[in-house]
């Protein structure tokens, strides 16, 4: 897909700097052994980044959005999971071949990650600065003096006000949006090439969202990272990422720039996220098709030992035919770098 | 449990209070009967370390004149048989109670840590047989278990240190273990993963602390429990050998004979035995009010 990402740098924001490819995504595979049976929870799934740029992974809950997140950064809980497929190249490395203590080196200082519950991410007996250090002892070898130094850097950095006072003080201490800029100041104080936020949004009231997503934004403009956000919320995407994946059990089903996939989405999941949420102006067309009601897709994401035969959203989609349930779609390029698999994407 | 929840309070009470010593003295107030309890183990404490301070007389030194004296001027708390000075023998007595009651507990918890946390990290077949062992051990009472272990070491101090340390181990460890298992699905466990930390500094430096809060109470209430055990080891002959002043001991050597025609040679060591013991439950009652999670719900 890096002939796709070519493209795109050209129509993201002039002020954004993007580079060349740091991450790319082949072919990924990930299952899980269940009482079940076996469940595909990332099913081929493949991606690229280039520095500086955001891509957006959305879904419904259980798509495979967190595990293909998870994937990345090799921690599939094994047993039962297990990655069983595919490449994950981080600067010309695949971390998928590397032995678990070389990629120990790689996880909080080349590839970060922020987690979706801050209230829970920190440990509870440890100081903020303690546990910023300690990744910075750990992956640069600093001192503790160094490192503690860093630590205030970094709290200042992510705009925690009085940084030097907030190192000794104790994750309780803080409020939940603060927390989640103390997660941000771990993830980042090793300068990694990629950051995975996987929902860092989702547990914060809508005012600390915006400003965690900006702040988000301006150190990844700051420090030129490529953040592969992951979330449910498709404001969120349009207000942060250039391009976006969308999943659907465990699989890519549409890709392309966020503009392109807001204003012309292909496939009828994507459709019916977009339908599923409240809007001001930009679907007013399609407002008015549904008598401005807010559509809900219905039923739930099949259960991924048990999927159908054909396309996995067929079960839930007005559009589906005989063709739909026997044949899952080719992923193709149906419009310049808009990628989905539906065999109704041209109509 | 009248209050349930201590840390609110301590923050609200806390807000104005900043000292330790008007913390402590809130403290006091909020666990009277633990502040009690504190002030007798306190007083244990001191005795045993300054024995010698607070007392004129060797504990061992024998003098035939004032055999079986009665409590008076000179001889606060009488002397037994032997003529040795009882209030001497009491304090002198407080030493090996700490020294066992301590030692133990640290050498049971220590032990007990170490396998309960392995056993709730590793999980798998060493969980599965670390458990079963736990389970036998578990099925005979701390006495028993002591008896069984003093009898097979022998009688010395040292011994009797590890004998009553050993059926200890069990109940530590089964706390660490579940507290461990719950923690090792925390985010902040799996946070820790992301930042790259191997699996043996997550366990100690994140999982291990995050499961001591209720190794304090289980140890302050292990602490009298140690006590006791070793005081029934010597009463059976089995703990401190003579001419060591061990409260059991001191107890077991008079009871039969002198309990009728001098009381204080059962009395005194008793009273001992009983208000440290009683201190020690209090403490670790309060304890317990203050730092399980469960009754701040």
């Amino acid at each position: 897909m890096t002939s796709t990402t070519a493209e795109i740098a050209a129509t993201a924001p002039g002020e954004r700097v993007i580079g060349d490819t740091v991450l790319a995504v082949e072919g990924l595979e990930t299952v899980f052994y269940t009482r079940a049976g076996m469940v595909r929870a990332v099913d081929r799934v493949s991606f690229s980044l280039r520095a500086g740029e955001t891509l957006a992974v959305v879904g419904e809950s259980g798509c495979g959005k967190s595990m293909t997140a998870l994937s990345i950064m090799r921690l599939i809980p094994d047993p039962p999971g297990r990655i069983v497929g595919g490449k994950v190249v981080l600067d010309g490395t695949d971390l998928l071949q590397l032995s678990e203590p070389e990629m120990r080196k790689m996880r909080g200082n080349r590839v970060s990650m922020i987690f979706q519950e801050p209230m829970t991410s920190l440990n509870p007996v440890l100081t903020v600065g303690r546990q910023i250090s300690q990744a910075l002892m750990m992956h640069q070898g600093m001192s503790r003096a160094a490192a503690m130094e860093r630590a205030i850097e970094m709290l200042r950095l992510v705009k925690v006000p009085e940084p030097a006072q907030r190192v000794k003080e104790y994750p309780h201490q803080l409020s939940g949006g603060m927390r989640q800029r103390v997660m941000i100041a771990m993830a980042l104080s090793c300068n990694p090439r990629v950051l995975v936020a996987d929902e860092p949004t989702t547990a914060l009231d809508v005012t600390i969202q915006a400003q965690i997503l900006d702040l988000i934004l301006e150190l990844q403009k700051k420090l030129g990272t490529a953040v592969i956000l992951i979330t449910h919320d498709l404001a969120v995407v349009a207000e942060t990422a250039q391009r976006v994946i969308v999943m659907y059990a465990g699989r890519k089903v549409e890709e392309a720039t966020v503009e392109e996939l807001f204003t012309h989405p292909r496939h009828p999941y994507t459709r019916g996220l977009m339908a599923s949420i409240p809007r001001l102006g930009l679907m007013r067309s399609q407002a008015a098709q549904t008598g401005g009601r807010l559509q809900e897709i219905p039923g739930m994401v099949p259960p991924l030992f048990d999927l159908p035969e054909g396309c996995a959203y067929a079960p839930r989609c007005e559009r589906a035919d005989d063709h739909c349930r026997a044949e899952y779609p080719p992923y193709e390029e149906k419009r310049p770098a808009h990628w989905t698999a539906c065999w109704h994407a041209d109509d | 449990m009248t209050s349930t929840d201590h840390s609110v309070e301590l923050a609200k009470a806390g807000a104005n209070v900043t000292g330790w010593w008007s913390r402590l003295v809130f403290l006091a107030l909020r666990f009277p009967l633990g502040a009690f309890g504190a002030v007798i183990v306190a007083l244990f404490v001191f005795a045993a370390i300054f024995a010698d301070a607070i007392t004129t007389v060797d504990p061992t030194s024998t003098n035939a004149a004032k055999s079986l004296a009665a409590p008076g001027p000179g001889v606060l708390m009488g002397a037994d048989f032997m003529g040795r000075d009882m209030y001497s023998r009491v304090v002198h007595g407080a030493r090996i109670s700490l020294a066992v009651g301590v030692g133990s507990t640290v050498l049971g918890c220590l032990f007990g840590v170490i396998i309960g946390l392995a056993s709730g990290y590793l999980l798998g077949w060493f969980d599965l047989l670390v458990q079963r062992v736990i389970d036998i051990m578990q099925a005979l009472p701390l006495l028993v278990m002591a008896l069984v272990m003093a009898a097979s070491l022998g009688p010395s101090l040292q011994n009797t240190i590890i004998a009553i340390s050993i059926p200890l181990i069990p109940n530590v460890a089964r706390v660490i273990r579940s507290n461990t298992l719950a923690i090792r699905e925390l985010p902040y466990v799996e946070a820790a993963r992301a930042q790259g930390m191997s699996e043996l500094r997550i366990a100690v430096r994140h999982v291990l602390p995050n499961t001591l809060a209720p190794l304090i109470v289980l140890g302050t209430a292990q602490l009298g429990a140690a006590i006791l055990t070793e005081a029934s080891l010597s009463f059976l002959g089995l703990g401190i050998p003579e001419p060591h002043p061990s409260w059991g001991r001191m107890l077991s050597e008079s009871a039969a004979e002198y309990v009728r025609t001098a009381p204080w040679l059962v009395i005194f060591p008793g009273l001992a035995i009983s208000l440290v013991v009683f201190g020690t439950n209090l403490l670790g009652d309060a304890m317990r009010d203050l730092l399980d999670p469960r009754q701040r719900s």
